[in-house]
């Protein structure tokens, strides 16, 4: 199936879910990200239950602390 | 009040704007605007804000100039090292324009006197470097009703969005709470490329400007990232529903602000 991360189109597998998708994209800092799939958030408990289905849009949203 | 032939020649290129114009531009002159932290965003925030005569600019740190600021801190020189940011800061903004006031709080921002500093302003800035700072400038402005400008750089990366009460997220919408200190690294322990604060600045001052003058899109509902290796900005839609956020809410379960513990390694604060 294709999905969409951080607006790149790819192939993943079927079946795929949040957190797979966390450590094929080598996500930084992976329990801290906040996830949203088609612009609803994932709640951070749900990674491991939420299944990816073909079409999906998926972001990672990162803390950035420094400003000084 | 009207313009003085100075003030006519100084803001020329913003009065021929359409979007501007001498009503823009009063705008800009009656608008005050708080910028909480003096440092690598704060900087070109406060000179560009400055420059465009908004009225009355506030600042907000507790640090002094230190060396190792100089090489992205554009609004403090070599000769300032040692003296408190806010007098620097303030030094350079009314050396750029008589027009403007600035107000400065040498002090850090905390639970007990943000609500008193930030209640006469239109628009606040968060410019600060740490996760305790964020938070509590989110809750503020939520709490206090005043839009406001959130940003984060690191590395090569910045990213920022905007709040306006009642149209759209807040930085708690997104981020639940902070991270444990030391968890996501800070500019002293990753770096920074010192233009990444001029980028993100001058878009977080762009946005003040706006929404001043109410024109055109603001940043709410969507966060702005930028990846300068890439070369690349993105517009992130965030999500539309913030019912169940602890503090914007239907049923907001904070309702105190939070002083959350520094971070050690950044014990400088703001």
């Amino acid at each position: 199936m294709i999905i969409t991360v951080a607006g790149v189109k790819k192939e993943v597998s079927d079946g795929l879910t949040v957190s797979q998708l966390i450590i094929d994209e080598n996500v930084e800092t992976p329990q801290y990200v906040t996830v949203t799939v088609n612009d609803d958030f994932v709640k951070s408990g749900q990674f491991e239950e939420t299944v990816l289905k073909d079409g999906d849009s998926v972001e990672f949203l990162y803390f950035m602390g420094g400003g000084q | 009040m009207a313009f003085t032939n100075e003030q006519i020649e100084r803001y020329s290129r913003h009065i021929i704007l359409k979007e501007v114009g001498a009503k823009g531009q009063k705008k800009l002159l009656n608008a005050k605007v708080m910028i909480i932290g003096a440092g690598g965003l704060g900087a070109p925030v406060a000179m560009y804000l400055a420059a465009a005569g908004v009225g009355t600019i506030g600042i907000a740190d507790a640090d002094e100039v230190d060396l190792s600021n100089l090489q992205r801190q554009i609004i403090h020189q070599t000769k300032d090292v040692g003296i408190p940011k806010v007098e620097s800061a303030r030094e350079t903004m009314e050396a750029m324009n008589p027009d403007v006031k600035v107000v400065t709080y040498h002090e850090f921002i905390t639970s007990e006197n943000i609500l008193d500093i930030i209640k006469d302003y239109d628009f606040v800035i968060d410019a600060t470097d740490n996760f305790p700072a964020k938070f509590l400038i989110n809750d503020a402005c939520v709490m206090a009703k005043k839009p406001f400008s959130h940003a984060g750089i690191i590395r090569f990366q910045g990213q920022l969005m905007t709040y306006v009460p009642g149209e759209g997220p807040c930085y708690r919408c997104v981020f639940k709470e902070p991270p444990p200190k030391d968890a996501v690294p800070t500019c002293k322990q990753a770096g920074v490329i010192g233009a990444m604060g001029g980028v993100i600045g001058s878009l977080q001052a762009m946005e003040a400007i706006k929404y001043i003058l109410g024109v055109g899109d603001l940043l709410t509902g969507y966060l702005l990232t930028y990846d300068a290796l890439k070369m690349q900005f993105r517009k992130v839609k965030l999500p539309s529903d913030t019912h169940s956020c602890a503090v914007c809410g239907d049923h907001p379960t904070i309702t105190e602000l939070i002083d959350y513990e520094q971070a050690e390694c950044d014990g400088t604060g703001l």
